[in-house]
């Protein structure tokens, strides 16, 4: 469904993201693990629209939005729940949620639009409890939540999350993850990245291992769980074994 | 002093802080989008006056049609100077942009010299006739015009803010512009309806005040000072505290009156620099607000 080829895109003259191939069809999640500054974010942000690509593809359903600027990207059905999550932190739950809807106008939509809402109340009561509380005020936990719960109102087909468990406590990790599964299994595509490899190959069907700006190696998640090299390198193998 | 002195006081203050409030809004909004301190701002106070008197004189047009004639043409100025001015420079540096807009409110108040001359021109009251009395104090009828003016002007910013799908998207844009496009937000158009807004408001002023004061083609820096001054102390970013500090301003300068009525036109200044050194986030705001 969503198909990166050949990628390549960064800030300044040199290539962060040096030609990344990446592709991810409906109902399946793929992770990217690798380095702190291995281009990553860089790599979202591009597949998203928030920088520019310099080369290579994207497109979805065989439709190029390579071109495509941000802010209609989404429209097309690529959102990304970005690092730092980017809550719109005085305003309320509701209306983060009514913002990641934007898109969505007329009166046909506006019943979807409210389905969607009660689905992410489903998906994360707490967020239902606290519909009217700014969005700054939440717990970490709370505010993961909100922007993927955010990026859900715009009726996605292919999620890319960036870090969704940054700074999380265990237990919120695992109501986090349950919520991408049952979202995955509901259709639709993902493509994250993680801090924790260990975690993000448990859940990923396939992984891409990212080294400065290019795909290092890639394939099942649980062969690359297996290989030594990630191992040693991502999962921190060296002390644990397999678990 | 007299109550009554007090009172005629407090109006002239509230009268000129409306004014203030206005420019206050107009700076406030372009900065929510852009972050950008817009130093145009009070060309469109002038032009507002300058198109309304041409509509008046020149084309001979009743003030009926004239006053609103002359708030839409700024209006488009203002779409016009985003475009040609800031839009392709956009993404640069915020010093650039704020130079951009020095720059742009030299080329207009220069303009309007060329086009409409060099002199004061008047424009008749909107309903002329004798002040009314007002517990022992006088009010002007065209202040009546201008509390109306500034109310109407609040309340539909308040309920664009509030209500609609735009004003939302505004206010997003205001909080996390880089979120805002994320969420589908075409961030560059509300940057555009900003500057027409920002216009729009000043222009508002500018023809509401012009019968009292007349007006010339280098009144703007002047009132600039006084509308940046209110937005500062209101603490740029929410538009309900401008209009708390423009009012604030305007009655703080009649407050020096009894002392030195040649101060007043300092005050401005001294309160621009007062908050600037002892609370920068402005009178009305609790904390900065937070970037996430
Ligand atoms: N806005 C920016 N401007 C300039 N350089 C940037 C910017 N963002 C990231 N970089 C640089 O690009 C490189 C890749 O950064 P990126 O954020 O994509 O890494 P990452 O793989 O997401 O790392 P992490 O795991 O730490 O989040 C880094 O060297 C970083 O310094
Ligand atoms: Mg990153």
């Amino acid at each position: 469904m969503l198909s990166v080829q050949g990628l390549v895109a960064g800030y300044s003259a040199a290539a962060v993201v040096d030609g990344i191939s990446v592709a991810v069809s409906a109902g399946e999640m793929v992770t990217l693990v690798g380095a702190n500054g291995a281009g990553k974010s860089t790599l979202l942000k591009a597949i998203a629209g928030a920088i520019p690509v310099r080369a290579g593809l994207v497109s979805i359903d065989g439709e190029d939005v390579t071109n495509v600027p941000a802010h209609r990207r989404v429209g097309k059905g690529i959102v990304l729940v970005p690092e730092g999550r980017m809550l719109f932190a005085g305003m309320s739950v509701d209306e983060n949620l009514t913002l990641g809807a934007h898109l969505r106008t007329g009166p046909a939509a506006r019943r979807a639009v409210a389905e969607d809402r009660e689905r992410v109340f489903g998906l994360f009561p707490v967020l239902a409890e606290r519909r009217r509380q700014a969005a700054g005020t939440l717990s970490g936990g709370e505010q993961q939540m909100l922007a993927i719960g955010r990026a859900m109102m715009s009726a996605p087909r292919v999620l890319l999350l960036d870090e969704p468990s940054l700074g999380l406590a265990p237990k919120v990790i695992g109501e986090i993850f349950s919520a991408l599964d049952v979202l995955r299994d509901s259709g639709l595509g993902m493509v994250l990245v993680e801090q924790d490899a260990r975690l993000a190959l448990r859940h990923a069907c396939r992984g891409y291992v990212v080294r400065t700006g290019r795909v290092a190696l890639e394939g099942p998640a649980e062969e690359l769980l297996d290989n030594d090299d990630v191992r040693l390198i991502y999962l921190g193998a060296w002390h644990e074994t397999k678990g | 002093m007299e109550n009554a002195e007090l009172l005629q006081l407090a109006i002239a203050g509230l009268k000129n802080g409306s004014i203030y409030a206005l420019l206050a809004l107009g700076f406030t909004i372009v900065y929510a989008a852009t972050n950008v301190i817009n130093f145009a701002q009070g060309e469109f106070f002038m032009l507002g006056g300058m198109f309304a008197v041409f509509a008046f004189k020149t084309l001979g047009l009743p003030l009926i049609a004239a006053v609103p004639l002359a708030v839409v043409a700024v209006t488009g100025v203002g779409v016009l100077f985003e475009v040609l001015a800031i839009r392709p420079r956009r993404d640069g540096d915020q010093m650039s942009l704020v130079i951009i807009t020095v720059g742009g409110s030299l080329v207009l108040s220069s303009l309007a010299r060329h086009l409409f001359g060099s002199d004061a021109l008047p424009l008749p009251e909107f309903t002329p006739g004798p002040s009314l009395a007002f517990a022992g104090a006088a009010i002007e009828r065209q202040t009546l015009w201008i509390w109306g003016l500034v109310l109407i002007a609040v309340v539909a910013l308040t309920m664009l803010y509030s209500r609609t799908r735009l004003g939302r998207a505004m206010r997003a844009c205001m909080q996390n512009r880089e979120a805002a496009r994320l969420m589908g937000i075409d961030t560059g158009r509300v940057v555009m309806i900003s500057f027409a807004l920002a216009a729009m408001l000043g222009a508002l002023a500018g023809v509401a005040v012009t019968p009292l004061t007349s007006t010339r083609f280098d009144i703007g820096a002047g009132i600039a000072v006084k509308g940046f001054a209110a937005a500062i102390l209101g603490g740029l970013g929410n538009p309900i505290a401008a209009v708390a500090g423009g009012l604030l301003l305007g009655l703080i300068e009649q407050a020096v009156i009894p002392f030195s009525s040649t101060l007043k036109d300092v005050v401005a200044i001294v309160v621009l620099l007062s908050v600037l050194f002892v609370r920068p986030q402005g009178l009305f705001i609790r904390e900065r607000k937070e970037k996430t």
